[in-house]
């Protein structure tokens, strides 16, 4: 559902995102791992369509990220790093705006809305503006908006990211079960996650992909079979390149 | 039609944004004080016995050049700040529906406001026997100058985070706007410039096409020269924006 070939961003001359490709299908949960400043959410915004690729070609649900970005967009569901949303605006009137944006109206939004709440737990503060949230009930207010239209395809940066535990826990849970029917991306660096819930893993350094296998596979590459060791040999740590 | 559903989703969020938040009423407050004391204090409207609203009118360039950058600077400038509009531009919308959506909510606010000051239009015709089609082509050019001020407003808040930057630099972009045509500046610029070249200039001012309104003409080349103010920099706030995302 998700492919991206060849993908290249530069910021000037820093090359953020170098020679990156993947796909991603139905039923997949792609974890993207990488120390910060790999490059994750650089990627993660030229699939959604926010900022254009250098070069290289990212096409979603067969449309081309770029050439025809509205169909593309209509198919996914996006929770961008920090969870932005409209400080004014109290949760209730956020989501219902985020569901008239994706063409719900009506009967249709009142059970959007309802669904999307009562996934992310957001009933006690409905009709609170979301500048007084605290950072969880923040952050699964927009994890709510990205779910609203119940997209086949999710991209979330860092989703359990600011959450407590048992957010985080509730939070993994969910992307599991919906990653039975849809096609997910979703980047951290908390290593336990990815062996929680993800299909398949794709390890980002300084821009390149550097592992790309099932959380198994790439467990077997280390003696003692733990996924830290993996990422430890495999991606340098920040104060090698500076 | 999709594009049409769209913007009217944006206009409704941004509508309401203004009056979730005080910044709608003080505005509204503010305006129609400052209004009220041009036009009837320093405009001496009953001192001048005629049933027109020129004192009301004159002081509209004036009094937009602050009012209106401040109900602009947050539409661009508040989205990257918030970091919201990664959100906005990654839904399935445009970025042009976004920025028509936006100018559109905020021209609406600022003709709202416009309207409540109809005080002044029962007062001159209760008063005397004014020409009511000369008080609406006034209104007219006030909707196209804070529409101008307004396109102007949104593209230099598309430029920073920052909402008191982009105050700034649409004040002294507007401000150029009418001093270019103000008649003591013009009168200064002939006497070391060639007349032709003042003309030039002046044609660039607010100040020039909004005094036909005032005169009562609907003339279609200031019509023109307004709408086409409000396209080129709404254009221009597009071009931001793209520069903007692609780093």
């Amino acid at each position: 559902m998700i492919k991206v070939e060849n993908l290249v961003k530069a910021f000037g001359a820093k090359v953020a995102v170098n020679d990156v490709s993947f796909t991603v299908e139905r039923g997949e949960v792609l974890g993207f791992l990488g120390p910060n400043g790999a490059g994750k959410s650089t990627t993660m915004r030229i699939v959604t369509g926010f900022i254009p690729p250098t070069s290289g070609r990212v096409t979603v649900g067969g449309h081309d990220i770029v050439d025809d970005p509205l169909p593309a967009k209509r198919l996914f569901g996006y929770l961008p790093e920090n969870a932005p949303g409209y400080a004014d605006m109290t949760v209730h009137g956020f989501l219902n705006f985020c569901a008239e944006v994706r063409g719900l109206h009506g009967e249709a939004r009142m059970r959007a809305v309802g669904r999307a709440v009562e996934l992310c737990f957001l009933q006690a503060v409905l009709h609170q503006s979301i500048d007084t949230l605290s950072k969880g009930y923040k952050h699964r207010t927009c994890l709510a908006q990205s779910l609203i239209h119940d997209p086949d395809i999710l991209i979330m940066d860092e989703p359990t990211d600011g959450l407590d535990p048992n957010q985080k826990y509730e939070v993994r849970n969910l992307i599991k079960s919906m990653g039975e029917k849809k096609a997910i991306i979703f980047s951290t660096h908390i290593l336990e996650e990815v062996e929680a819930v993800c299909s398949r893993v794709i390890i980002i350094d300084r821009g390149r992909i550097v592992a790309n296998g099932t959380p198994a596979e790439l467990k077997a590459r280390s003696p003692e079979g733990r996924l830290e060791d993996v990422f430890r040999a495999i991606t340098l740590p920040d104060t090698v390149h500076h | 039609m999709n594009a049409w559903a769209n913007i009217k989703a944006i206009v409704k969020r941004e509508l309401g944004g203004y009056f979730t938040s005080p910044i709608a009423y003080v505005f509204l407050i503010i305006f129609l004080l400052l209004a009220g004391f041009f036009t009837f204090t320093v405009g001496s409207f009953f001192e001048r016995g005629e049933a027109s609203l020129v004192s009301f009118f004159t002081w509209h360039p004036w009094l937009y050049l602050f009012l209106v950058p401040a109900v602009g600077m947050r539409l661009w400038s508040e989205e990257r700040r918030l970091g919201t509009m990664e959100l906005l531009l990654t839904m399935p919308v445009t970025t042009w529906q976004a920025i028509v959506g936006k100018f559109l909510a905020s021209w609406l606010f600022l003709a709202l406001a416009l309207a409540l000051t109809f005080p002044v239009i029962v007062t001159v015709n209760w008063l005397g026997d004014p020409d009511n089609g000369v008080i609406f082509a006034g209104y007219m050019g006030s909707l196209f100058l804070a529409g101008s001020y307004l396109a102007v407003s949104c593209m230099t808040s598309a430029m920073t985070r920052n909402q008191v930057i982009s105050f700034i630099v649409s004040v002294v972009i507007c401000l150029f706007l009418i001093l270019a045509g103000y008649t003591p500046v013009t009168d200064l610029l002939t006497r070391v410039a060639n007349p032709r070249v003042v003309e030039v200039v002046a044609a660039f001012s607010v100040m020039t096409h909004f005094e036909g309104f005032q005169r009562g003409v609907l003339d279609v080349r200031d019509v023109v020269f307004f709408i086409s103010v409000i396209g080129f920099t709404l254009f221009a706030t597009g071009v931001i924006i793209r520069n903007h995302r692609a780093g």
